[in-house]
C-alpha cells in the first residue's frame, strides 16, 4: 500500500478491509462491479472479491436499499451504494420508514446491520439534481447513524466502524473530496462513530464543520491566523452519534462558535449543535453564534453561481471577523 | 395432504379466525386501540403456504398479517397481548396490530407501508443463497401493492438475480376501499404482471388450503433448486372492511354472499369429510380452538402495561435510543 491514498482509493480500500475480515460483507449498486463506479470508488473490488460480493443491480433505488435491508436481517453485513446522495430520494420509505423503525417497532427482535453509501454535495458543477448535501435528510430520522468523513484515513477508518456497526449506517462520501489525498493509514485501523477531531487548535473561536466544509475552515482559519485571530477547527465526522463533548470543550477553550454547513441554513444540522450549546453551554459563550451555510436555493449550474449558494472560505472568514470584534 | 395434516390446518385456520374475532370483540370493548386490518377470510393462504414452508424460510407480511404471524409461530396470546398494549405483547407493544413479528420463528415482520417488504423479501432471499442454506423467503402481499413502484423493482431484481423467494398476492378484490379492478390495467395484478418479468405466474384459489399449500411447495421448491422467483395469486376476500373505520358498505351485497358462501374453513370441512374423517373429529378441532383463544384473551388481559421507560429502548443495537456520545 502507498504512504499516501486518495479520498476516492479510500472508499474502495476501507470496503476492501472489512471484506477481507470478514465474508458476509457483500456490496451492491449501479455500475459499483466491472464499471468500478461512476466516481471510481469501488475499483478493484470485483476483481479481488468475485460476483458473489460485489453485484451491479438495475437502476433501482428501492431494490437495492430495501434487499439490503433484507439481506441485513438475515446475517449479511451488505454496503449499498446510492449514485448520488439526491437519489436517496427515491429510496427515501427505506430510509425513513424501514431500516431506521424496524429494531424499535419489533421491540429489539431484529438488527440491521448495513451501509447506505452516497456520493454527496455540491461543487462540482452538476447541477441541482447531482449536487444537493443531503446529510440533513438522514438527520430528522431517529435510527440512522450518519457518518461523513473529510480525509481519507477518516473514510477508511470510518467505512470500518460503520460496517462492523450492528446500526445502519448512512455513509456520505463528499464528491468535492474525492480527489484529495492523505495518508494511508495502518492496517486495522478504525475511527469510532461519534468521535470529533479538533483538526486544528486555537485560542479565539472555534469552528464547527463537516465533510467538505472541513477543509474550507481549515483555510479560513489559515487567513484568519494572519489576522491574528486563532480558529479551532473541529471535523465533527458524524452527525448521528453527535459528539456535542468535543464542541463544548472546543468551546471552553475559545468561547465563540461558528458552524460551517454546505447543507441549506433552513433546517441545518448547524442549528442543532447551537441549539444544544445554548441549552447546556450558555455560560460559555461570550459572543453571539454564527451560522455559515448554503443559501436555501436548489444548487445552481454555474461555478460563478454554484460559489455564490455554497459556503466558501471567504464566507467564513468574514463571518468569524464580525465574531471576533464582538 | 393427508387427513391428519388437513385436519392440522384447519385447526390453525380455527384458531387465526377466532383470533381475528376476539381482536374485532376487544377493539369494540376498547381495548384495542389504534386500528386493525383484520384478515378473517384469508386464512387458508397463510396456513396453506406455511404447511409447505420449511421452519427456517423467511417470512414477510403486511399490515394484515395477524393470519401469518400466527401461522409463522406467534401465539393467539402474543398477537393479542401486543393489539392491548401489554409488555407480554410479540413487540413488547411497541409495534401494534400493523407491525406483529417474530423474527425467532422467520416472521420477520409486517410492514405497513404498501409494498415496501417486497424488496427486503427479495434481500432475504439473496442472503440466503449467500449462505448457501437453501432457505426461501415470501412476500404476502394485498392486490393493492401490485401497482406500488417496489413491486416492479423487487420482481426485476429477483428474476434477473434468480433469488429463491415466492412473491404472494392476496387478492381481495379491494385496494381499502377501491375495487382493484378500477384502477389496475390488467385484470390480474399480481398473475398477469410475471411475465414481464419473465417469471412463473399462477392464480390459485386462496380459500382453498390444499390449494394454496400445492402451489407454494410447487414454486417452493422450484426456487430452492435454484431456479428462481414465482408469483402465484391467491383469489380471496375480506371477511371485514378494509380497517376498523370502514364498514365496508361498497361492497355489492350479492358479492359478499357469494364470497361468504366459500369460507376457506367450510371448504377444508367439507374436504376433511369427503377424505372420511367424521364431523366429531372436527368438531373437536373446533373446540380445542375455542379453548386456546379463550385462555390467549383471558391471559393477554392479564398482561402488564409496559413501563413507560421503555419508549427510550431499542432503536439501536445496543438497546438504547442516544443521539450523542
Amino acid at each position: 500500500m502507498a504512504d499516501v491514498i486518495s479520498y476516492r482509493e479510500a472508499v474502495a480500500e476501507g470496503i476492501a478491509r472489512e471484506m477481507r475480515r470478514d465474508p458476509t460483507v457483500v456490496c451492491l449498486g449501479e455500475d459499483i462491479g466491472e464499471a468500478g463506479g461512476v466516481f471510481k470508488t469501488t475499483v478493484g473490488l470485483r476483481k479481488e472479491f468475485g460476483p458473489e460480493r460485489v453485484w451491479d443491480t438495475p437502476i433501482s433505488e428501492q431494490a437495492i436499499v430495501g434487499a439490503a435491508m433484507g439481506a441485513a436481517m438475515t446475517g449479511m453485513r451488505p454496503v449499498a451504494e446510492i449514485m448520488f446522495s439526491d437519489f436517496l430520494a427515491c429510496c427515501w420509505d427505506y430510509l425513513a420508514n424501514e431500516i431506521p423503525k424496524v429494531r424499535y417497532m419489533t421491540g429489539g427482535q431484529v438488527t440491521v446491520p448495513l451501509v447506505v453509501r452516497t456520493a454527496n454535495g455540491g461543487g462540482l458543477g452538476f447541477g441541482a439534481q447531482h449536487s444537493q448535501a443531503t446529510e440533513n435528510w438522514a438527520f430528522t430520522i431517529p435510527g440512522l447513524k450518519i457518518a461523513a468523513p473529510a480525509t481519507p484515513a477518516d473514510v477508511i477508518g470510518m467505512m470500518a466502524a460503520a460496517i462492523r456497526s450492528d446500526d445502519p449506517v448512512v455513509f456520505f462520501e463528499h464528491k468535492a473530496l474525492l480527489a484529495t489525498k492523505g495518508a494511508t493509514p495502518p492496517p486495522d485501523h478504525v475511527v469510532e462513530l461519534g468521535r470529533a477531531a479538533v483538526v486544528r487548535a486555537g485560542a479565539d473561536v472555534t469552528l464547527v464543520a463537516l465533510a467538505s466544509m472541513v477543509p474550507v475552515a481549515l483555510k479560513a482559519a489559515d487567513v484568519l491566523a494572519r489576522e491574528g485571530i486563532e480558529a479551532e477547527v473541529v471535523d465533527l465526522r458524524c452527525l448521528v452519534p453527535l459528539d456535542m463533548s468535543t464542541v463544548l470543550a472546543s468551546l471552553g477553550r475559545t468561547s465563540r462558535l461558528v458552524t460551517v454547513e454546505e447543507n441549506p441554513y433552513q433546517g441545518g444540522w448547524g442549528a442543532t449543535v447551537v441549539s444544544v450549546v445554548a441549552d447546556e453551554g450558555f455560560a460559555l459563550l461570550d459572543a453571539p453564534v454564527r451560522r455559515v451555510a448554503g443559501e436555501c436555493v436548489p444548487l445552481p449550474f454555474a461555478d460563478a453561481l454554484e460559489e455564490e449558494v455554497i459556503p466558501t472560505v471567504d464566507k467564513v472568514v468574514a463571518a468569524v471577523r464580525g465574531l471576533a470584534a464582538y | 395432504m393427508d387427513p391428519a395434516e388437513l385436519l392440522a390446518a384447519y385447526e390453525q385456520m380455527a384458531v387465526i379466525r377466532r383470533t381475528e374475532k376476539a381482536a374485532h370483540d376487544l377493539f369494540l370493548q376498547g381495548l384495542v386501540k389504534g386500528t386493525t386490518h383484520l384478515a378473517a377470510g384469508h386464512e387458508a393462504i397463510a396456513v396453506g403456504a406455511s404447511a409447505a414452508l420449511r421452519p427456517d424460510d423467511y417470512v414477510f407480511a403486511t399490515y394484515r398479517g395477524h393470519h401469518h404471524a400466527m401461522a409463522r409461530g406467534a401465539t393467539p396470546e402474543e398477537c393479542l397481548a401486543e393489539l392491548m398494549s401489554r409488555a407480554t405483547g410479540l413487540c413488547k407493544a411497541k409495534g401494534g396490530s400493523m407491525h406483529l413479528t417474530k423474527a425467532a420463528t422467520g416472521m420477520l415482520g409486517s410492514y405497513a407501508i404498501v409494498g415496501a417488504h417486497l424488496p427486503m423479501a427479495a434481500g432475504a432471499a439473496w442472503s440466503a443463497r449467500l449462505r448457501g442454506t437453501e432457505q426461501i423467503a415470501v412476500a404476502f402481499f394485498g392486490d393493492g401493492a401490485t401497482n406500488i413502484g417496489a413491486f416492479h423493482e423487487a420482481l426485476n431484481l429477483a428474476a434477473v438475480w434468480k433469488l429463491p423467494v415466492l412473491f404472494v398476492c392476496e387478492n381481495n378484490l379491494y385496494m381499502e376501499y377501491t375495487p382493484i379492478a378500477d384502477v389496475t390495467a390488467v385484470p390480474r395484478p399480481a398473475a398477469d404482471r410475471a411475465p414481464a418479468y419473465g417469471i412463473p405466474g399462477e392464480v390459485v384459489d386462496g380459500n382453498d388450503v390444499v390449494a394454496v399449500q400445492e402451489a407454494v411447495a410447487r414454486f417452493a421448491g422450484r426456487a430452492r433448486a435454484g431456479d428462481g422467483p414465482a408469483l402465484l395469486e391467491a383469489e380471496t376476500y375480506r371477511h371485514f372492511g378494509h380497517s376498523r373505520a370502514d364498514p365496508a358498505t361498497y361492497r355489492p351485497a350479492e358479492e359478499v354472499e357469494r364470497w361468504l358462501k366459500r369460507d376457506p374453513l367450510d371448504l377444508a370441512r367439507g374436504r376433511l369429510v369427503a377424505m372420511g374423517v367424521s364431523q366429531a373429529v372436527v368438531s373437536e378441532a373446533d373446540d380445542r380452538a375455542t379453548a386456546v383463544v379463550q385462555k390467549a384473551v383471558e391471559a393477554a388481559k392479564a398482561g402488564p402495561a409496559p413501563d413507560p421507560r421503555e419508549a427510550l429502548s431499542d432503536v439501536w443495537a445496543d438497546g438504547g435510543a442516544a443521539w450523542r456520545t
